[in-house]
């Protein structure tokens, strides 16, 4: 065998192989094998991934809004108060609107903070305790919000 | 530096990072804001006391941080939404980058009076 046809050329490669001289198979890396672990046979991480750009999407639709609202239209944050507050949660519309925000952007930046974390925390213990208060701080956040605009109370004391 | 696919140094990896510094930055204060508007089901008092930090003229200014760092967020994000699903936009993520960067800076430009105009008639009087 020439030491042409054994060299691997990666910029022109297709041409030197043939039904007579095919290319190599490479698996490819991420490939499931009987050695894969039950565990890591869901596709979590590929869903993770698709839900940060849907709920991106949307996030930026909802929180410049938001922004807009609350800190450039109509006096900016000058305005900004109990009554004002009362006002917009009066309306079902704003009701829905600041509930989907908080679960999105809840769910996205714990999901962010969840690659930050398993990216440069390398212990694992380090890794483990991290995340829990992650999760933790998260379900709070995100219960707290949710019963704060299905309760509220324009007319309280 | 090979300046073909690979962009370790460059624009990809510095709006890779400014990515994430942000979104961690966003994150916390989020985790904040939920619990100053939790204060409404205290009372409105509570609620108008916590709500007067946001109109001091240093927390107002933060605001405007805070605002430059969603809207980088969100720029960059929809930019790194095109990277994946565009079929050219591996391609153009340079250009992308720099058009996230002067929408920016319009935005950015347009939005300093409107958020900063509270402490501006505080500071200077109207």
């Amino acid at each position: 065998m020439s030491a042409e046809s054994n060299s691997v050329d990666l910029t022109s490669s297709s041409s030197q192989y043939s039904v007579e001289n095919p290319a190599p198979f490479i698996e490819a890396a991420r490939a499931r094998t009987k050695r894969t672990p039950r565990g890591g046979r869901t596709n979590f991480e590929m869903q993770a991934w698709v839900f940060m750009r849907l709920s991106g999407i949307l996030l930026v639709v909802l929180v410049l809004g938001h922004l807009l609202i609350q800190l450039v239209l109509d006096g900016g944050v000058s305005k900004i108060g109990f009554a004002f507050v009362a006002g917009r949660w009066a309306s079902p519309f704003w009701q829905v609107w600041d509930l989907l925000m908080l679960w999105l952007a809840m769910l996205h930046g714990a999901n962010g903070l969840r690659t930050v974390i398993n990216d440069y925390a390398e212990r694992d213990n380090t890794r483990f305790w991290l995340k829990m208060v992650l999760y933790a701080a998260t379900v709070f956040t995100v219960l707290l919000g949710t019963l704060v605009i299905f309760t509220f109370d324009p007319n309280i004391q | 530096m090979p300046a073909g696919t690979l962009y370790r140094g460059r624009e990809g990896m510095w709006s890779w990072v400014a990515h994430r510094v942000t979104g961690v930055l966003i994150f916390f204060f989020l985790f904040v804001h939920v619990l100053d508007t939790a204060l409404v089901r205290v009372s409105p008092e509570a609620y108008d006391d916590v709500v007067a930090t946001y109109k001091n003229p240093v927390v107002n200014l933060l605001e405007y941080g805070l605002v430059a760092a969603i809207l980088f967020h969100a720029l960059n994000g929809l930019r790194v939404v095109a990277v994946d699903f565009w079929d050219k936009g591996a391609k153009y993520q340079r250009q992308m980058l720099w058009t996230v960067m002067a929408v920016w800076v319009v935005l950015m430009a347009g939005s300093f009076y409107p958020i900063l105009e509270h402490t501006l008639r505080t500071l200077f009087g109207s």
